[in-house]
C-alpha cells in the first residue's frame, strides 16, 4: 500500500487503493475477471462497401472500425520486388470530447507509429505477393483504423481489426498486356470475385500489459490504466514470435517485471489467435446467410419501469 | 483464459406482458412528435410550438397537470432537488468551497461551512481553516452529501452535516443514469448479502465493505485503508456486474431490485454477468421476482 499517495488523483486514493489490493494476492479485477481474461468480443467483417475489406471489433465498450483500400503505387527503391502497407488511425471525436478539431492527432500518431513498427518486418504480411511488375507497379495497402469508442486497450482491439480486415481483403487479379510501343498496361479483371486473398497467419496481434501495483493486468479498462503507472505493448504471432517491444507511461519497470510480462503477454497473445482465425473461418463460410448487423447496436427495449 | 470472440447479433425487443398494463397510462414520445393540435394548453418543459402545434423536444413521457403540458426526458442530466443523497467527486479547492462534480449540468458547491469540522468542533471557519481545506478534501476524492439547496442558476449546494455523509473510504463506483434511480426514505442499504451501498440520486452508486464497528467520532473524516478481504471482494464485483446488468436493460434501481438481482446471478461466474445472453437471462429472473413481489 505505500505507493497508493502517488499514484494519479484523478480516479481518488481510496478506488486505488481497492483496485490494487485485490490484485496484489488474488486474481480478481474490479469485474469479476482474472489478470488474463480480456472482456467481451464481438468481431463483424465486410460492413464498409467502397473498401476492399473492412472489420469492425468491440472490446467492451472500445468500438474499432478498420478499412483496408488497395491501390496500384510505385514500389520502394530499396524493395523494388515488394508491395508495402500504409497505415492511418483517426481519434473520432464521437469517442471522446477530447479528440474534437486537433486533440485526437497526438494519440493517432503514437498508434500509427506503433503499427509500423509491429509490421516492418519480412513474415507479417507476405509483401512480395503484392507485387505486380518488379520496380513499377506494386499493390499498396491503405489500412485506415477509425476509434468510434475508447474505453481502454486500443492496441489489442486495433490488432485484432486489422487482422480480421487484412483476412477479408479481396485485392482483384490484374493481367499484365504490352501495348505497341513496348509500355507496359495494366487491367483489372472485371469479375468481382476473381480476386486474390492474403495470407494472414503470420500477422501479429498486440497484447498491452498495464502495470497496476506489484501485479500486472491484461486488457484494462480506462479506470485500470488509471491506477497503472506503466505499460507494456508487445506483438506476438501465431508461433508466440515477437514483433515489436514498446514500453508506455511515465512509470519506470522494473527488468524483472519486464521479463514476466514479455513471458504472460508471449502466452496470452499466442492464445488469441486461434480463436480469431476460427471465428473469421465460420463467418466467411456462412457467407450470404450471414445476418449483417453493422452499426445498428440498438437496445430495443420498449417496457420502462418508471416511477409511476 | 480464452478471450471470449464472437459474431455480433442484433439486441432482440424485450417487453414484457405483464408491464404493457403500465404503459396504456404512459404516453412515450420523440423528439418532433405532435404532442396535440389544442391551443388550450400551456407548454411547460420539453416542448415548443411549431405552426400552432405542440410538439415534444425531447424523449420521454408526456406529463399533464390542468393545462401545463410538459415532457419528463427518459435519460437527462441530475437535476437535484432539496434532499437528495448524492455521491460526488471533488473537482476543485476553492477559497471557502469546492466544486463536486455530481453529473449535473453545473458542478455542484460544497461550502465550508456546510461540512463537519474533524472532532465534531461547532465553531467559526476561520483563515486557518481556509487553510487546511486540501487535508480534509482534494482534488479527486469521492464523497456522500445532501443537497442544501439549489442556487438560481441551478447548481447545487451540498452538505455533509451529518455522521452518515462525508468523505468515501475504500470501494467501487458505478456510474448510471439519474433516471434509474428510486426515489426513497433512505439511500444507504446495508444488504444481507455482505456489502453496503449507497444509491446516490444523480446516478452515481457507491459499493463498500460494510463497516465492522461504528467509530462515533470518525463520521466522514477517517478512511481505512486496510485491505480488503477476498470474500468481500467478490461480492462488491458481483453486486457492480449486477447493477451494469440492471442499467442496460433500464431497470429501476433500489435496494430489493439490486438484491434480486444479486441472487439470481449467483450460478453464473461473477465474469460472465456482463456476457449479454447472461445479462438477459439474470435481468429477466429479476423483473419476474419483482413482478410476484408486486402482486
Amino acid at each position: 500500500m505505500e505507493n497508493v499517495l502517488c499514484l494519479n488523483r484523478s480516479t481518488g486514493d481510496t478506488s486505488v487503493a481497492c483496485c490494487m489490493g485485490s490484485l496484489r494476492t488474488d486474481d480478481l479485477r474490479v469485474d469479476g475477471r482474472g489478470c488474463e481474461d480480456y472482456r467481451h468480443m464481438e468481431i463483424e467483417t465486410e460492413m464498409v462497401s467502397n473498401t476492399d475489406g473492412s472489420a469492425k471489433v468491440t472490446l467492451g465498450h472500445t468500438d474499432v472500425l478498420v478499412g483496408v483500400k488497395a491501390e496500384i503505387g510505385k514500389p520502394r527503391p530499396m524493395v523494388p520486388d515488394e508491395g508495402y502497407l500504409e497505415f492511418f488511425v483517426d481519434c473520432s471525436a464521437n469517442a471522446t470530447p477530447e479528440f474534437e478539431g486537433r486533440g485526437g492527432d497526438e494519440l493517432g500518431m503514437e498508434l500509427s507509429n506503433t503499427l509500423y513498427k509491429v509490421f516492418n518486418n519480412r513474415y507479417s504480411v507476405d509483401l512480395k505477393s503484392l507485387s505486380i511488375s518488379p520496380g513499377e507497379h506494386c499493390w499498396v495497402l491503405y489500412v485506415d483504423v477509425l476509434l468510434l469508442q475508447c474505453d481502454g486497450n486500443l492496441f489489442d482491439a486495433i490488432s485484432v481489426a486489422i487482422k480480421a480486415a487484412l483476412f477479408n481483403t479481396k485485392i482483384p487479379k490484374v493481367h499484365i498486356s504490352e501495348d505497341e510501343e513496348g509500355g507496359k498496361e495494366i487491367e483489372l479483371s472485371d469479375d468481382p470475385y476473381d480476386c486474390m486473398r492474403l495470407n494472414v497467419e503470420n500477422v501479429p496481434c498486440i497484447v498491452t500489459l498495464c502495470k497496476v501495483g506489484h501485479r500486472h493486468v491484461v486488457d484494462a479498462t480506462l479506470q485500470e490504466k488509471a491506477c497503472s503507472v506503466a505499460s507494456l505493448i508487445i506483438s506476438v504471432t501465431h508461433k508466440g514470435t515477437v514483433t515489436c517491444v514498446r514500453k508506455v507511461g511515465g512509470g519506470s519497470l522494473d527488468p524483472e517485471s519486464i521479463f514476466e510480462m514479455t513471458e504472460t503477454g508471449k502466452r496470452v497473445g499466442k492464445a488469441l489467435h486461434a480463436p480469431l482465425m476460427e471465428l473469421l473461418q465460420e463467418e466467411e463460410s456462412l457467407g450470404k446467410k450471414r445476418q449483417k448487423v453493422g452499426f445498428l447496436d440498438t437496445t430495443l427495449i420498449v417496457a420502462v419501469s418508471h416511477c409511476p | 483464459m480464452a478471450a471470449d470472440m464472437r459474431l455480433p447479433t442484433i439486441r432482440k425487443q424485450v417487453s414484457l406482458s405483464s408491464s404493457l398494463s403500465a404503459l396504456d397510462g404512459k404516453d412515450l414520445v420523440v423528439p418532433g412528435d405532435v404532442i396535440t393540435s389544442d391551443t388550450g394548453f400551456m407548454r411547460g418543459h420539453g416542448t415548443y410550438m411549431d405552426e400552432e402545434k405542440l410538439t415534444a423536444s425531447v424523449a420521454g413521457e408526456v406529463e399533464r397537470v390542468n393545462k401545463l403540458i410538459c415532457v419528463r426526458p427518459l435519460k437527462t442530466r441530475f437535476n437535484g432537488e432539496v434532499g437528495d443523497v448524492v455521491v460526488g467527486r471533488i473537482t476543485e479547492v476553492q477559497q471557502k468551497r469546492w466544486k463536486v462534480e455530481t453529473n449535473s449540468r453545473l458542478d455542484s458547491v460544497l461550502l465550508l461551512s456546510s461540512v463537519n469540522l474533524p472532532g465534531g468542533e461547532l465553531r467559526r471557519r476561520s483563515a486557518e481553516d481556509e487553510l487546511t481545506m486540501r487535508d480534509y478534501l482534494q482534488e479527486g476524492d469521492l464523497i456522500s452529501a445532501e443537497v442544501q439547496s439549489v442556487f438560481s442558476d441551478g447548481a447545487l449546494s451540498l452538505h455533509t452535516r451529518s455522521l452518515k455523509y462525508g468523505k468515501l473510504g475504500q470501494g467501487v463506483l458505478v456510474q448510471l443514469s439519474p433516471s434509474l434511480i428510486k426515489r426513497q426514505k433512505t439511500h444507504f442499504h446495508n444488504l444481507p448479502c455482505g456489502a453496503s451501498i449507497i444509491l446516490g440520486n444523480n446516478g452515481f452508486v457507491w459499493l463498500y465493505p460494510t463497516p465492522g464497528h461504528q467509530d462515533e467520532e470518525a463520521g466522514g473524516y477517517y478512511t481505512s485503508l486496510e485491505p480488503v478481504s477476498l470474500s468481500d471482494r467478490e461480492v462488491i464485483s458481483r453486486l457492480r456486474n449486477c447493477l451494469l446488468a440492471l442499467g442496460a436493460h433500464k431497470v429501476l434501481l433500489y435496494d430489493t431490485s439490486v438484491l434480486y438481482c444479486y441472487e439470481s446471478s449467483l450460478p453464473h461466474q461473477i465474469k460472465d454477468i456482463l456476457k449479454p445472453e447472461v445479462m438477459e437471462e439474470i435481468v429477466m429472473m429479476t423483473r419476474q421476482k419483482l413482478v410476484e413481489l408486486e402482486g
